[in-house]
């Protein structure tokens, strides 16, 4: 690293040849990459592309196998995120890293010099959220803020290094339409301040309106770097993709039949202090329809899902009904003996054990409700494990999982395939009703529109579904019905056309017909 | 330049069978540099300690009268272990075990029946399982952390048994030593040849291993073990009780610490006394690690562990050193059985050059 540089003019941070091995694994290989003051980048791929990897090198997180970082027109090692910070790179991750306890400044100043004083940074932090257009009182909570809150103090905390670069990891995954809106006219102020922006997403459209250029990757490497706004999201999607996405075919008016599952007036207390309490749940689904439940992740989602599929009972047993049998108290394989399926959000110990075979993996749903045929040998309960692993290879090959070995752990499986095995476990025992939280979180574009294709297929053939996600696009696409869940409470289902996308964002943020909105959201 | 533990992609198989090993032949070289620092001749030393005792058939049968606790005790811990329940007082249940089997000889010397052997078997695993159903309890009721209540439990246990044959038991002819009266014969477990004192425990360790082997890789319950032990969530999501397994797992492990109780007494020492175990319920944590908590492994590792008390008992009288060393090559072992674990897991690279690496992923 001794050849001296030019400084180039316009250039804030260029990268050249970035590589990142996980073992023999290149995870980045041979990035390039220039950010100009003022700019909002855009750094688009699927899951597993290699956008955290490369951001994690820009942030000082990992270190490059091989490479270099310019930063500024000088070579730059970034050894820790602190020294990133020092150099003016800041960052809000996806995922964020917020104590519930404490309150908004606390958590603030857990980032900054210890010596400053908590009034100071309160202050500071109130008038920065304040002229950036992000609303927050700093003495509140972090437990009682909303997603889109708590991404604010995340924004504000990296905004209070007076960063040149601000990274933001897929910031709109968490939000409603409204609350982006909101984000993007901050990142736009941003930009007029001659700061730089490297955003990372999957969401074209948001990419189209928001970026002057944008990076693609695939399998680590650039695919195509762009103006979005000259792109179509076909040509952006054929980028990030490396073919054309098959469109999802829609159930053209499947008559429907009785309603296989009915929730009525549900109430659930919160079981830990940051868990959401669920309150007067009701819904019909019949055969045949696909009732989607939209909301912005962490308003109860997972609570609803646990009821529903009897991980927790309830004490009323007629509050929730399956085939037309009371099944509050019925815990979750009761439930599958009744002819419904599962599948959880998380697909990593909860939907399957990772480092466990695929065959290991697909008794594990369906134990109980397959074990004559899984299951030998009277009360010793003796598995057949050659009769598993034929039924998980036959499911591999239906829902096309690629997969490396013939029985691999569930581990080693990229997230679309290990979620298109977890579907076709379920799929396999051709289920009455199916539940399904987040069918494709974290999915590629591919994987995804299998899925959605195989639960229409579903309720055509005559089963009912419930598909719990965060994803309008994925909503629209599948659903006959929607309902939005906010605060753990339900709105009632609207037929699918019935509803605009600003709708369901209002209903996202809150506004039911009954209850006084706890943040106001404006809608435009 | 700095040395740097890289992930590998898939547990390796090659050294989930070689790291034990890798384990046994750095604990000898540590041995042998202790030895050499007391200023005995290693080689010599490391004869007397683990060759020695394998050359007569007396010593022979001694192997197998201290492997049995040891690998009933460790096979039971095992299932615990792979369930992520973290039985620790396998010593006291023994204890308990030995206790509660030994309730007929000690009070009612007078029945003679052949019933008695059976009920004294049974008692003393009643007696291990409701002992570890205490932390079991404790944990499902009161999400009280196992480890340390099972712990506390092994004090209580020797604690009572010493008062007991201190008192109330003590044996009325018995010169004020502190003992019960001896077993009956029929209270004995009998030895299984002629050619020496080994009796019917290792046979029960052996049949106990390879129920458990057969349990925890066939049956659904072994299933159930292993789904709980790595995801509390899936086990529920299979509809898996997390709680049932709790009081399963320590209940199994406790009999089993009982049963290993009640043999000890009833085949080797033919009474109750203060002490009744050189630790054998600790050593099972030892021989449970190093047989990879697979009943087969623990089997070969059982008698490893045996190996080291009949070395140390054999080194005090060749090379004059205190039993103590047995004690030291056993820590030895589960220091490098640990820590050569890593290998499966991890590949360990030297890097040149400087700057931090933290490998985060979320």
């Amino acid at each position: 690293m001794s050849e001296a540089q030019v400084p180039e003019a316009g250039t804030l941070l260029k990268v050249r040849g970035l590589t990142k091995y996980f073992g023999s694994f290149a995870a980045c290989n041979g990035i390039d990459l220039s950010i100009a003051p003022g700019e909002i980048h855009a750094l688009l791929g699927e899951n597993g592309a290699g956008k955290s990897t490369l951001v994690k090198m820009l942030f000082g997180v990992l270190q490059p196998s091989e490479g270099q970082i310019v930063w500024q027109g000088k070579p730059a090692v970034i050894g820790s995120p602190g020294e990133a910070r020092a150099l003016g790179v800041g960052m809000v991750f996806q995922h964020f890293s917020l104590f519930e306890a404490l309150t908004v400044a606390e958590n603030i100043a857990l980032s900054l010099d210890p010596k400053i004083p908590l009034a100071k940074i309160a202050e500071e932090a109130k008038n920065l959220s304040r002229d950036y257009g992000l609303p927050l009182d700093p003495n509140a909570h972090v437990a009682d803020l909303s997603v889109g809150e708590r991404q604010r103090i995340e924004i504000v905390r990296a905004l209070l290094q007076n960063p040149k670069l601000i990274i933001l990891d897929e910031p709109t995954s968490v939000l409603t339409p409204q609350e982006a809106d909101r984000l993007f006219e901050t990142l736009f102020k941003l930009k007029a301040e001659g700061r730089s922006v490297l955003y990372i997403s999957h969401r074209l459209e948001e990419v189209q309106r928001i970026c002057d250029r944008a990076t693609v990757l695939r399998h680590g490497k650039v695919t195509g770097a762009c103006d979005p706004r000259r792109e179509t999201p076909a040509s952006l999607a054929r980028m990030m993709v490396g073919s054309d996405v098959a469109g999802v075919e829609r159930a053209s008016d499947t008559p429907l039949g009785d309603v296989l599952v009915s929730v009525k007036d549900l109430a659930v207390p919160a079981r830990t202090p940051f868990a959401v309490t669920l309150s007067g749940i009701s819904m019909q689904v019949r055969a045949g329809e696909i009732v989607a439940i939209a909301g912005v992740a962490g308003n109860g989602q997972g609570e609803l899902f646990d009821a529903l599929s009897g991980e927790v009972t309830v004490p009323q047993d007629d509050a929730i009904e399956i085939c037309g049998r009371p099944v509050g108290r019925t815990g979750i394989n009761g439930r599958r003996l009744l002819g419904a399926g599962f599948v959880p959000e998380e697909r990593h110990g909860h939907a399957a054990v990772s480092d466990m075979a695929l065959s290991d993996n697909l008794l594990l749903s369906r134990s109980t409700s397959d074990r004559k045929a899984f299951l030998s040998g009277g009360v010793f309960n003796v598995i057949r494990h050659d009769v598993i692993r034929s039924i998980a290879k036959r499911i591999c090959g239906e829902m096309d999982v690629r997969k490396s070995g013939d029985d691999p752990a569930a581990g080693s499986l990229s997230g679309g395939n290990l979620q298109k095995f977890i579907i076709g476990r379920e799929l396999d025992r051709k289920p009455q009703v199916l539940i399904v939280n987040q069918p494709t979180w974290g999915v590629d574009a591919g994987a995804a529109s299998r899925i959605r294709q195989a639960l229409i297929d579903l309720a055509r053939a005559g089963s009912a579904v419930v598909v719990i996600s965060q994803d309008l696009d994925e909503i629209f696409e599948v659903a006959t019905s929607i309902a939005v869940i906010s605060e753990g409470r339900m709105s009632r289902p609207y037929a699918a056309g019935e509803l605009t996308l600003e709708k369901i964002g209002l209903l996202m943020g809150g506004i039911h017909d009954s209850t006084s909105p706890r943040e106001a959201v404006h809608a435009h | 330049m700095r040395i740097e533990l890289e992930r590998r992609a898939s547990a390796s198989g090659l050294f989930s069978v070689v790291s034990p090993l890798l384990a046994l032949v750095l604990t000898l070289l540590a041995g042998a540099l202790m030895f050499l620092m007391l200023g005995k001749d290693p080689l010599y030393a490391l004869y007397s300690f683990f060759i020695d005792p394998l050359l007569e058939v007396w010593s022979l049968h001694e192997l197998a009268i201290k492997a049995a606790p040891l690998i009933l005790i460790a096979v039971g811990l095992s299932v615990c272990y792979r369930s992520n329940n973290w039985n620790i007082g396998a010593e006291g249940q023994f204890t308990i075990g030995a206790i509660c089997g030994s309730i007929l000889p000690v009070l009612v010397p007078q029945w003679h029946s052949v019933l008695v052997l059976p009920l004294m078997l049974v008692m003393g695993m009643l007696g291990g399982a409701l002992y570890a159903g205490i932390p079991a309890l404790l944990k499902t009721r009161f999400n009280t952390n196992e480890i340390l209540t099972s712990l506390m439990l092994v004090y209580i246990a020797q604690l009572f048994l010493d008062w007991l044959v201190r008192g109330m038991w003590r044996d009325p002819k018995g010169f004020n030593f502190p003992q019960t009266i001896s077993f009956a014969p029929e209270a004995v477990l009998p030895e299984l040849l002629a050619s020496g004192r080994a009796h019917w425990a290792i046979v029960f360790a052996l049949v106990a291993a390879l129920a458990l082997w057969f349990m925890m890789r066939f049956m659904l319950k072994g299933f159930e073990v292993t789904v709980l032990g790595r995801s509390e969530r899936a086990g529920r999501f299979a509809g898996f009780s997390a709680r049932r397994m709790v009081w399963f797992s320590m209940m199994l492990s406790g009999a089993l610490a009982g049963l290993a109780g009640i043999s000890e007494v009833s085949g080797s020492i033919g009474h109750l006394q203060p002490s009744i175990s050189p630790g054998y319920g600790f050593t099972a944590i030892i021989v449970a690690f190093l047989g990879r908590l697979n009943p087969l492994g623990i089997i070969a590792s059982g008698f490893v562990l045996a190996l080291t008390y009949l070395g140390g008992e054999a080194a005090q009288l060749s090379i004059g050193v205190s039993d103590k060393v047995t004690r030291v090559f056993q820590g030895l072992l589960l220091f490098f059985v640990l820590s050569c674990d890593t290998l499966i897991l991890y590949r360990v690279r030297l890097v040149l050059g400087t700057g931090r690496n933290v490998d985060v992923r979320s």
